[in-house]
């Protein structure tokens, strides 16, 4: 039995060009993970501040 | 034997699309019911460290439910109520909503877990699998009982709160798991006597369409004639003032006498959706007036005392 893999010509020849709509999406979920990471960055670094040295010595 | 790979297209969801695969609208009562836990915990909680069990808590439920959402995209296309959610509507790839309730979910735990306590974030984990393990997987879709089952994941958040502020249990925060427990299923109930074609088409097993109105209606008035005293139970026990009592015996009242409208309901469905938008009022009141008690120095403070 012989097995072949038939890929879509037309994209994998030119690459896949996004539309203005798809170009959007993407910069706002960009957008938006590097808000959530910077909220979690800032969370960590406050939350450190107040807790101190002790700051992964946490109770049950 | 061939195999065609097609590329998958690229994605157009927008921020605002994961934010909806969350359920902001269950989240606010989430985080509302967590942030009446924790407050009226004994002991000090610094701000900080209550405003990241408050996120964690919120970023754990909009993770549950867009696991939930992944898993039931094939039913949400066929009601009316969700299909214009972002995988039915094919603005969100089902495995991208996989991918992101997996990895909120694992942060939430994680986060909540090291910078608040261990406790909290295993209440939490427990909670995101019953919703998504137990009732969404397993009991939506083969037992009238779902919802009511499935109850204790939407009943847990206060006590995620209690176990952020205090790292333990106790009776009180038990007392309300047990009023929002009682009260989802008249709530639902409610909403699927007015959605009952709804539920038939995409094969829920909901009350109404397996055992017909007349038993749902019946079932509403048994659990609201629980809930009732159950809401006053706080003030009961010696937990709150009187002015949760009085607040919570009228609410009580109310509820009883919709459910008693919804039970003699003999055409249409006015009273049903009487009581479903009471229903969320009602839970809102009673948390709402917990946090005032407290704030007003007459609640648990006389146990931390």
């Amino acid at each position: 039995m012989t097995m072949s893999v038939i890929m879509n010509e037309d994209k994998s020849e030119t690459g896949i060009k996004l539309t203005e709509q798809q170009q959007r999406a993407r910069r706002a979920r960009s957008i938006a993970i590097a808000v959530s990471l910077g909220v979690l960055v800032i969370l960590f670094y406050i939350v450190t501040l107040v807790k101190g040295p002790g700051v992964l010595n946490r109770p049950l | 034997m061939s195999v065609t790979l097609t590329r998958a297209e690229p994605s157009i969801a927008g921020a605002g699309d994961y934010i909806a695969l969350m359920k902001p609208r269950v989240m606010s009562l989430v985080v509302f019911t967590a942030f009446v836990g924790l407050m009226i915990a004994p002991g000090h909680l610094h701000p900080v460290i209550g405003l990241t069990a408050l996120i964690c808590i919120a970023v754990g439920a909009g993770a549950a439910g867009a696991l939930n959402m992944w898993y039931d995209a094939d039913i949400d296309e066929r009601m009316t109520r969700t299909a214009a959610r972002p995988i039915p509507s094919g603005r969100v790839a089902p495995g991208e909503a996989l991918a992101f309730g997996l990895t909120l979910a694992v942060f939430a735990v994680v986060v909540l877990g090291l910078l608040v306590n261990v406790a909290a974030a295993a209440l939490l984990a427990l909670t995101i699998a019953f919703y998504v393990l137990v009732y969404t997987m397993w009991l939506k879709r083969s037992t009238p009982q779902n919802i009511v089952i499935g109850g204790a994941a939407g009943a847990l958040p206060p006590v995620i709160g209690w176990a952020a502020a205090t790292g333990g249990l106790a009776i009180e925060p038990i007392v309300l798991f047990l009023i929002i427990f009682f009260w989802t299923p008249p709530h639902f109930w409610a909403l699927s006597l007015y959605r009952t074609e709804d539920y038939a088409r995409a094969g829920i097993p909901m009350l109404p369409v397996v055992a017909g109105e007349a038993e749902t209606r019946r079932q509403i008035l048994l659990y609201s004639l629980v809930l009732a005293p159950l809401g006053v139970a706080p003030w009961f026990l010696g937990y709150t003032g009187p002015l949760y009592a009085v607040v919570a015996i009228a609410a009580g009242a109310v509820i009883v006498a919709l459910a008693l409208r919804v039970r003699g309901e003999r055409s249409g469905h006015a009273a049903s959706k009487q009581m479903f938008a009471f229903s969320i009022l009602y839970l809102f009141l009673l948390f709402a007036t917990l946090l005032v008690d407290w704030v007003a120095g007459g609640l648990f403070g006389r146990f931390a005392a």
